[in-house]
């Protein structure tokens, strides 16, 4: 335990304890942030980290808490309005921003909340938003409405409504979730900057790359309970995940060369105006091939050129040597191709359907009659088929998918696509949202997947994945592809630097 | 310039569909530039615009109200039978009445909606076919005529008597219809209160997380929303010095049409009262016109819903990304 | 206690709770009522129900696919329109079944595409199905009214009066005809992949698209299907009235929502079926044959069935469902 004095630490937690039903969500934690400091709070999904973020936000009351300080004063129960007047402010990994309101209207929106009524000084709020930004270093249209910025820049409309409270102590809740690396860079410079200026910073993360990079110390919780504190110095990634699942994760190259297989899909020349150009590559049958790259260089652009989702303006596509032009999804399905989209939560899954359905939603035709009509038993045996094949954690198929967790729905949505008997999976981002254990397990049936005879193209911004995952990695900037590494001629390190150079 | 054309696209476009309409009008049709049917047309607006505004807040709070016309015809009936049984009462008292009990209807929506987390379609659909069946059963559908006399009396704020003798007048329901707007969008635009109603029907749970209190936001829009449909219960009464107690039922739909039309998002966190009052014009006009133009009074709501069709079919595309796609291709 | 539980929670505790909910009105309606329970009343049931039972299927589906159509009252009479014109085109009450068959044909015809028309609007311009449904169903009733200037459309053939009052084997036919499109409209929508993508479309459409369905078209065919079953209402509305006039049947309108929430058809969509909302059809129609017969007229009627979803709703909500089992709990 630290011992520095009391004036210096922006939060003290001791012995803090939270259940939720049967489920102990918080088991007698502590929790320090020295002033400025910036610290990253680790674990996986579900370890109790946002329930502390929670308890320290006062959304949540906690059963047990021997101490709670607050900028060296203790204080007994707290409110989401006396948490943020003390100088704490969360941004919220949905941000929690109002989506048809103005930049400036966002920024000041917590100085209108309250029942005492009173005027809206428009000038002011333009002008004090305004301020803010600057602050950060940031210019933006003001009166613009939120929706029409990017994801990063409401980021930084969330980042400037905290300092708009004058916070002195700021929770991140997994900011750059969404967010490619050049904009997690561009965020992680504002941190810190505000650490600089004497505000500190909870980061809570499970990149681990970037935890190491921004952090000085980490605290890691795993169910409940606090593993420990560690300063960042001198830390691996390997360890701290390692401290986060309770076991080794072992991350080793995996690449293979396939000279004889055939050639399952080929472009050559695609462009998109605006999008990508001269994109030209090969998959073979039984590939992995890792496409990585920094924001706006196409990636997502490109796999839905090659799901029918737009059209491309030049080039050609082939699918097994024949030539391949899909009008929409649908023919692009129907020929073999399967798309697991990033957005799994909006896109890739129908949140209130059962878990059945969306196994099902995209074979309807093989569990159709004679008569037309679906066939109960040809569905259950469908579903059954591949819950067991992937290995996903289900209650009942017809419970609702949102009750899973985010790697059991990721298998869902494989499974899927897989029931589609594709010739081509395209991952886009598929471990967003999916813990560190997760993940291993999401890999082992990709890999066990190639082995059989698919080819897959791996779209990830997390160069590790790609690095530890493909059989060649193409990495694409700009709308081009500008290079081919070989996982197993080139380092972690070294890819990052082109990468990001 | 950009900016404005931006934040206010629904209203500024339909702004200038409206302004072109009144200016074919006044060509086509001599009689419609003329201050008697003007003044008539506002007479005949005024209690749509207090609806109107009203259901604003609800919307833009995210919900839906379904039940506000009959609302005000149960508010017009008990106010009728109350008034009476105090020996009549006056314009203050009936102010008072017409308007706590429509904001006692208004807060039992907002009580089911809130308390039983129901969404609002469903507890306004209720509470409609409740409220209605409920005043035709204890009202017998029987009309009240025997009303207190400044209930019924002609009160004009404005009048004026051209060179032909014609008289163009304004009634009082059309002064306290400004006053309503004004109150509302002072309540939306000018308050805080207004702008958490803004946040809580654009992200419910963020603003939650925020501190605003959700309880007190739909309490706030259902409650302005009854305190709308009782005084437009009470002006409704004034114009026609009668108490019909299936007279408003039906309004509600085409209020609600004219709103949306106006801008306001169903789904809530966007809405203006200058796109309110337009919606509701655009479709005043346009059968006042039809009137004018001789057009078969049997017409009128067709075209009124052609027109809408057209409009909303037309309003979801973004000319911006059309040319931007020109732009792309080029 | 476990029953009670089961009772608020899931589908078939959702049927269990309104066959339980039946079972309660007419046993009380049968003790307050020597009447009820005679045939003559059950008789007149089945013969008033299936009118709003149609409408209330044609509301259904639109619901289920995450939207809503308001304008199916007036779908129903322009169809009836059609039919009364052919009709009277051929003869009026001298029409032989022909110009009856061609009249429904066309009928039918008139209310797909009044139907199909609101689903590609929905479906291919985005806008909210509330408001298109609406401005339909204002054109629809201007419509109506143009043509008809207000009047009744009457004096049909005599063998009409056979679908609207004539009965099967002591079977309304009404009610026969009500079965069966119900019958159609639950394989439809549980059995077949339309229906299938209906749910999914309703649940979120663009999901459903990434999944490879083709959710614009059954948007559009999920409205036209709606307003075919709007045109079968509106030819038994002609069969039962002897007459067509532009607003029949308008007050039935909202009661057709109120009966597929009672039901359990979420109002987001994405999750409904068939039979709890033909149980909720049942009990209004008990609630109403029964109140008229102890004495109450049909807007007492009108007012039960609004307080009566209002504590369905009430009853069903998370907060009264803690409340029964922290009862069950402690009895436990």
């Amino acid at each position: 335990m630290t011992t520095a004095p009391a004036d210096q630490f922006a939060l003290r937690l001791h012995k803090v304890s939270k259940a939720f039903g049967g489920v102990q969500a918080l088991n007698q934690v502590d929790f320090e942030v020295r002033a400025g400091e910036v610290h990253c709070l680790a674990g996986e999904n579900g370890c109790g980290k946002s329930t502390l973020i929670k308890v320290v936000t006062g959304v949540h009351q906690p059963e047990k808490a021997e101490l709670i300080e607050l900028f060296g004063e203790a204080v007994g129960q707290i409110s989401p309005v006396l948490a943020r007047q003390l100088g704490v402010s969360v941004i919220w990994q949905d941000l929690a921003l109002f989506p048809h309101m103005t930049v400036a209207e966002n920024i000041a929106f917590d100085d209108m909340v309250g029942l005492r009524p009173r005027s809206v000084k428009y000038r002011e709020m333009i002008t004090r938003s305004g301020d803010v930004l600057a602050r950060l270093g940031v210019q933006m249209d003001l009166s613009a409405p939120l929706n029409d910025l990017p994801i990063a820049q409401r980021q930084v409309v969330a980042i400037a409504r905290a300092l708009m409270n004058d916070a002195k102590l700021i929770f991140m809740d997994e900011p750059t979730a969404s967010l490619t690396q050049s904009e997690t860079d561009r965020l992680l410079d504002i941190v810190r900057k505000l650490s600089a200026d004497g505000v500190a910073i909870v980061f809570v993360s499970h990149r681990l790359a970037e935890v190491l990079d921004i952090a000085e110390r980490v605290t890691v919780v795993r169910d409940g309970n606090l593993v420990g504190v560690y300063p960042t110095e001198g830390m691996t990634q390997a360890r701290l995940g390692e401290l986060m699942t309770g076991h080794l994760i072992e991350n080793a190259v995996v690449a293979r060369d396939l000279p004889d297989a055939p050639v399952v899909f080929e472009a050559e020349g695609l462009a998109r105006h605006g999008e990508f150009s001269d994109v030209s590559l090969k998959i073979r049958a039984g590939e992995v091939l890792g496409l990585t790259g920094l924001i706006g260089a196409g990636r997502t652009e490109l796999a839905h050129v090659m799901m029918g989702m737009r059209s491309a303006d030049s080039g050609h596509m082939l699918l097994n040597g024949a030539a391949y032009a899909p009008s929409h999804i649908r023919s692009a399905i129907k020929q073999g191709m399967a798309y697991v989209s990033e957005d799994r939560l909006s896109l890739g899954l129908l949140q209130k359907q059962s878990i059945a359905d969306n196994t099902v939603i995209s074979v309807l035709h093989k569990l159709t009659t004679a008569t037309g009509l679906i066939s109960y038993t040809r569905k259950a045996d469908l579903v059954r088929h591949w819950i067991r094949e992937l290995g996903v954690k289900i209650g009942a198929p017809e419970d609702a998918i949102s009750t899973l967790s985010g790697g059991n729905q990721q298998k869902v949505v494989l499974a899927k696509w897989l029931a589609t008997e594709p010739k081509l999976l395209i991952l886009d981002s598929p471990t967003v949202g999916v813990d560190v254990g997760a993940r291993a397990g999401i890999f082992r049936i990709v890999r066990a997947l190639a082995d059989e005879g698919l080819a897959i193209l791996l779209i990830s911004d997390e160069v590790t994945e790609v690095m530890f995952h493909s059989d060649r990695i193409l990495h694409m900037a700009d709308g081009r592809i500008v290079q081919e590494y070989d996982p197993r001629t080139i380092t972690v390190p070294q890819l990052e630097e082109r990468i990001y150079a | 310039m950009r900016n404005i054309l931006r934040s206010y696209t629904i209203e500024t476009r339909l702004a200038v569909v409206l302004a072109l309409i009144c200016i074919a009008l006044s060509v086509t049709a001599p009689q419609f530039a003329t201050l008697p049917n003007l003044s008539s047309l506002m007479n005949q607006s005024a209690v749509n615009l207090i609806w109107a505004v009203g259901l604003l807040v609800v919307l833009i709070a995210g919900g839906i109200d379904i039940s506000f016309a009959v609302a005000s015809s149960v508010v017009q009936y008990l106010a009728a039978k109350l008034l009476m049984s105090v020996g009549g009462g006056n314009w203050v008292l009936g102010f008072l009445f017409c308007g706590s009990l429509g904001i006692l209807l208004g807060l039992l929506n907002a009580w089911l909606i809130h308390g039983f987390r129901i969404i609002s379609i469903v507890v306004t659909i209720a509470t409609f076919n409740a409220f209605f069946g409920l005043l035709m059963f204890f009202s017998g559908g029987r009309n009240i005529y025997n009303l207190p006399d400044w209930w019924t009396a002609r009160i004009f704020i404005f009048e004026h008597q051209n060179d032909q003798g014609v008289w163009s007048e304004l009634n009082l329901s059309v002064g306290v219809m400004v006053v309503c707007v004004i109150a509302t969008w002072v309540l939306i635009r000018r308050t805080n209160i207004g702008r958490q109603l803004y946040a809580f029907g654009d992200n419910p749970e963020g603003a939650r997380r925020a501190g605003v209190n959700i309880a007190v936001m739909q309490g706030v829009a259902f409650g302005w929303m009854g305190l709308m449909a009782g005084i437009a219960g009470l002006m409704q009464v004034n114009i026609f010095q009668e108490v019909v107690p299936n007279a408003l039922y039906g309004r509600e739909l085409d209020v609600l049409a004219a709103v949306v039309l106006g801008g306001a998002r169903l789904g809530g966190g966007k809405g203006t009262i200058l796109g309110c009052v337009l919606g509701v014009m655009f479709v005043a006009v346009t059968q006042n016109g039809l009137n004018l133009l001789g057009v078969s009074p049997f017409a009128f709501q067709m075209i009124i819903g052609a027109v809408i069709l057209v409009a909303i079919s037309t309003s979801n595309m973004d000319l911006s990304q059309i040319m931007r796609r020109k732009e792309a291709r080029s | 206690m476990t029953y009670l539980r089961r009772l608020t929670s899931g589908p078939k505790g959702e049927n269990a709770g309104l066959f339980l909910i039946l079972a309660v009105l007419i046993l009380g309606f049968s003790i307050a009522s020597p009447r009820f329970l005679t045939g003559a009343n059950l008789g007149s049931m089945g013969f008033q129900m299936p009118l709003l039972g149609l409408l209330t299927l044609a509301m259904l589906a639109p619901i289920l696919s995450g939207g809503l159509n308001l304008a199916i009252v007036y779908t129903a009479n322009i169809c009836g329109l059609t039919l009364a014109w052919t009709i009277m085109h051929f003869g009026g009450a001298d029409a032989g079944i022909f110009a009856f068959v061609l009249g429904c044909v066309a009928a039918v015809i008139v209310g797909a595409l009044a139907g199909a028309m609101m689903g590609a609007v929905i479906a291919y311009v985005g806008a909210h199905p509330i408001l298109v449904s609406l401005a339909m169903m204002i054109f629809l009733r201007g419509l109506g009214e143009f043509l008809t200037r207000g009047r009744d459309i009457s004096g049909f053939p005599d063998y009409m009066r056979v679908l609207g009052h004539g009965s099967l084997m002591a079977v309304p036919i009404p009610l026969i005809l009500f079965g069966l499109v119900a019958f159609a409209w639950h394989i439809l929508l549980r059995r077949t992949p339309h229906g299938f993508s209906t749910y999914m479309t309703g649940s979120n459409m663009q999901a459903a698209q990434y999944a490879g369905l083709n959710a614009k078209r059954t948007l559009v065919l999920i409205y036209a299907l709606s307003g075919v079953l709007c045109a079968i209402a509106g030819i038994l509305m002609a069969a039962r009235f002897n007459s067509v006039r532009v607003g029949h049947g308008e007050a039935m309108l909202l009661i057709t929502v109120l009966a597929c929430f009672l039901g359990g058809i979420d109002p987001f969509g994405g999750h409904g079926r068939v039979v709890p909302v033909i149980l909720a059809l049942i009990i209004l129609q008990v609630l109403s044959s029964g109140l008229n017969l102890i004495g109450a007229n049909q807007h007492l009627a009108t007012a039960v069935w609004g307080l009566f979803l209002i504590a369905v709703m009430v009853l069903r909500s998370d907060q009264s469902r803690q409340l029964i089992l922290l009862f069950s709990r402690k009895d436990t």
